[in-house]
């Protein structure tokens, strides 16, 4: 590799946190150093706080975020970075950004570098667009000129030409989005960091975002592709870096690392256990043991049948008596979609505080429900009065739902594709003839009336 | 800017190499990457001034309504009621000289003082030199300042006192309270990520601050053996400045001046050595 192709260099990078304050005993010393530890992790991403793992720290005063990671990206190079949460993916990108200084090793950056890992940030709503775009990307580091050149370009792909006076408080929350996303898209610098953009918008828009950076890449841009969205991911990626715990754990091809990753060492893609509860997800209350997908003989699984129920279940450990829980469970498409979010309804439970000690709680998605294709689970538990979040692990198994085609599916038999985020083997009634159509009117009306 | 506008990825144009690494080193500001950055600051100041007076039906009235109103306020509590002494000047203009250089201070120190939490999404999200907020809002509420002083002027103007030469000294007592709300905005901005208590402390200490200054009172009411201790507060200085440049009263004993010059200067490199110091964990902690 010749020294000029290189646009990226990382060797020997490291971050640590050092977490909470001072404590005296060890009953407390752990809380603390999980809220603090949890603290420090919901700032790095958006949305919901989450707890993640403990980075292997020798040390219980601190936690390395990232450790000793090396990597050469060259130019034109698209890498997608992936990883569980707190697996250092938003610590490798807030470095190679420079929010925040590396505590040992370094990063060789060959030209102008800009990040994008919120859309819309710095945005003030008492501005209008216009005002806006200007603010927007001088804080990103764009000149005054640059903007001039580039204004009616952003105003046109964000689709807000008649709005561009208007204060940014009156758009809509889409509208927002897109012209956050049409600054950031047009700086010019030759190495761009996205992080998980696309993981909000409507479909439309995603798909404009996606087309844009696919834009970018073919300029020879070298980009940074951070994101949940797995199928984004290899599509828009030549090469992927697994992230676990703060190291590199495999380096590739997209298609290899992301399958890598759905199929990780620490469980099938399908389940996944925390033995060590050092560094399971938790909170003061409970802690997350497990999480898996399994049919209704028992057998965790990778694959279902689209005719048949898929259970999705979480094992936990309550730690203090005394409070009411609420276990939820998430469901995402590949897409980013969520198709649904369902709080533990048990009326065993409904209401009643928790003695201590290991629940599962599964939840029964009927057969003929969902749709094709691959589905994450997110999991959540929050305690009830006071509201608190214990742990909230985003996607964190996966599995795919199959039609066999045989026929007494909802796809019938029709063999293409399908749209749609559930599939529900409908009541479908057909009739023929006028005759036939006036009777069942009547028939229909009779119902009613009754 | 051009250069990298239009890019061929067939041709390698120089480019300028970046190493990320863990700094060290005192007083390492990056000065190029600071000015590299200056339509930053300008935008910042930009975005402040608009957004203050956005939605307000009186806009920008609002920059004399305020001194003017706390002078007639003063005027009657304090030259009127209490009686307090003004070195035999018209009180309204006595206190109005002072009002105003003070009202720029109390406003730089705290405007900049949170400017570094308020920003919290931007420092979290995006790198630019942050020493740009500091800065940006102590020169920001220098055009209140400005339009502040054609009341001072028009009032000077109506109690028939003439202006003299001294008045092209003024910038030097400006550029003074400058630097006095700088450095004590390096040390307040930068505490403030990890201390929000900052925040709440600084109205409290402005305001007692403003009743150390000669504001409502003149200096000359301070006993004499207390005046040394009264001098290490810069903002007396500036006080005294404005009211001998455009009052023509006791000119400032240019001893006193030049050493809280020299200490402010110190205090500003101290702040930034510090700012530099506390800014690597901006991200991590605000």
């Amino acid at each position: 590799m010749k020294m000029d192709d290189i646009a990226v260099r990382v060797s020997g990078l490291s971050k640590r946190y050092r977490l909470g304050g001072r404590q005296k005993d060890h009953g407390t010393l752990r809380d603390h150093l999980m809220s603090g530890l949890k603290s420090l992790l919901s700032r790095n991403s958006h949305g919901r706080g989450n707890a993640g793992s403990m980075g292997s720290a020798g040390d219980t005063d601190f936690f390395w975020a990232l450790q000793d990671v090396s990597f050469e990206v060259k130019r034109g190079e698209t890498v997608g970075i992936i990883g569980r949460n707190g697996a250092g993916k938003s610590t490798l990108l807030k470095l190679l950004s420079r929010i925040t200084e590396p505590t040992d090793g370094r990063i060789e950056l060959d030209s102008r570098l800009s990040a994008l890992l919120e859309v819309g940030t710095g945005f003030h709503s008492e501005l209008t667009g216009r005002e806006n775009i200007y603010l927007n990307g001088t804080i990103l580091g764009m000149k005054r000129a640059e903007i001039t050149r580039k204004f009616d370009e952003i105003v046109a792909f964000a689709e807000i030409e008649q709005f561009i006076d208007t204060p940014v408080k009156r758009y809509s929350s889409g509208m927002a989005m897109r012209l956050g996303f049409a600054v950031a898209a047009h700086l010019e610098s030759e190495i761009l960091i996205v992080d998980e953009v696309l993981a909000v918008g409507d479909a439309a828009f995603q798909k404009k975002c996606l087309g844009k950076m696919e834009g970018v890449a073919k300029e020879g841009r070298t980009i940074f592709f951070v994101s949940h969205n797995m199928p984004a991911v290899t599509r828009l990626c030549a090469r992927g870096i697994l992230l676990e715990e703060g190291k590199v754990c495999r380096d590739g091809s997209s298609h290899e690392v992301v399958n890598a990753y759905l199929h990780s060492e620490l469980g099938t893609m399908s389940s996944r256990e925390w033995l060590d509860p050092l560094k399971a997800p938790r909170g003061e209350v409970a802690m997350l043991r497990a999480v898996r997908v399994r049919t209704k003989d028992g057998q965790s699984s990778e694959k279902f049948d689209i005719r048949k129920p898929v259970g999705l279940e979480m094992e936990y450990d309550v730690l203090k008596p005394g409070y009411k829980l609420m276990p939820s469970i998430m469901l995402w498409n590949e897409e980013g979609v969520c198709l649904l979010d369902t709080p533990e309804y048990d009326p065993a439970w409904r209401g009643r505080v928790r003695p201590p000690g290991r629940y599962r709680s599964t939840a029964w998605v009927p057969g003929n429900f969902l749709a094709e294709g691959t589905m994450f689970l997110s999991v959540a538990l929050e305690t009830l009065d006071p509201l608190v979040m214990q742990f909230y692990e985003r996607q964190v198994v996966a599995f795919s739902v199959i039609d066999t085609c045989e026929g007494d599916s909802a796809r019938g038999d029709f063999a293409g594709k399908l749209r749609g985020v559930v599939r529900p083997l409908l009541e479908w009634n057909t009739l023929l003839g006028s005759e036939n159509i006036q009777n069942n009117v009547a028939s229909t009306n009779a119902q009613a009336r009754f | 800017m051009e250069s990298n506008a239009q890019v061929d990825p067939g041709i390698s144009l120089p480019r300028q190499k970046l190493i990320i690494q863990k700094r060290s080193g005192l007083l390492d500001i990056d000065w190029s990457a600071l000015w590299e950055y200056r339509e930053l600051g300008y935008i910042l100041i930009w975005r402040d001034v608009t957004v203050r007076y956005k939605q307000t039906a009186i806009g920008v009235a609002w920059v004399i309504l305020q001194p003017l109103i706390t002078m007639l306020i003063f005027t009657a509590i304090f030259g009127m009621l209490a009686k307090v002494p003004s070195d035999g000047v018209w009180y309204p203009v006595f206190s109005l000289t002072a009002l105003l250089p003070w009202t720029y201070f109390s406003q730089a120190v705290t405007r900049a003082g949170e400017s570094v939490v308020v920003n919290a999404k931007i420092v979290s999200k995006i790198y630019f030199p942050r020493l740009w907020l500091p800065l940006a809002m102590v020169v920001s509420p220098l055009i209140d300042f400005a339009l502040s002083m054609v009341l001072l002027f028009g009032l000077l103007l109506y109690a028939g006192i003439p202006l003299s030469w001294k008045v092209v000294t003024l910038p030097a007592f400006i550029v003074l309270a400058m630097l006095t709300a700088l450095g004590l905005s390096l040390f307040t901005s930068a505490m403030n990520v990890k201390y929000r208590d900052v925040g709440h402390a600084i109205p409290f200490v402005i305001q007692i601050w403003m009743y150390l200054s000669p504001i409502v009172y003149p200096v000359s009411l301070v006993p004499e053996h207390w005046r040394w201790l009264y001098g290490l507060n810069p903002m007396a200085g500036v006080i005294e400045g404005f009211r001998w440049a455009l009052l023509g009263r006791n000119a400032p004993d240019p001893v006193v001046m030049a050493e809280s010059v020299i200490v402010l200067l110190l205090v500003v490199i101290a702040g930034l050595v510090y700012f530099r110091k506390m800014e690597r964990q901006f991200a991590d902690i605000i």
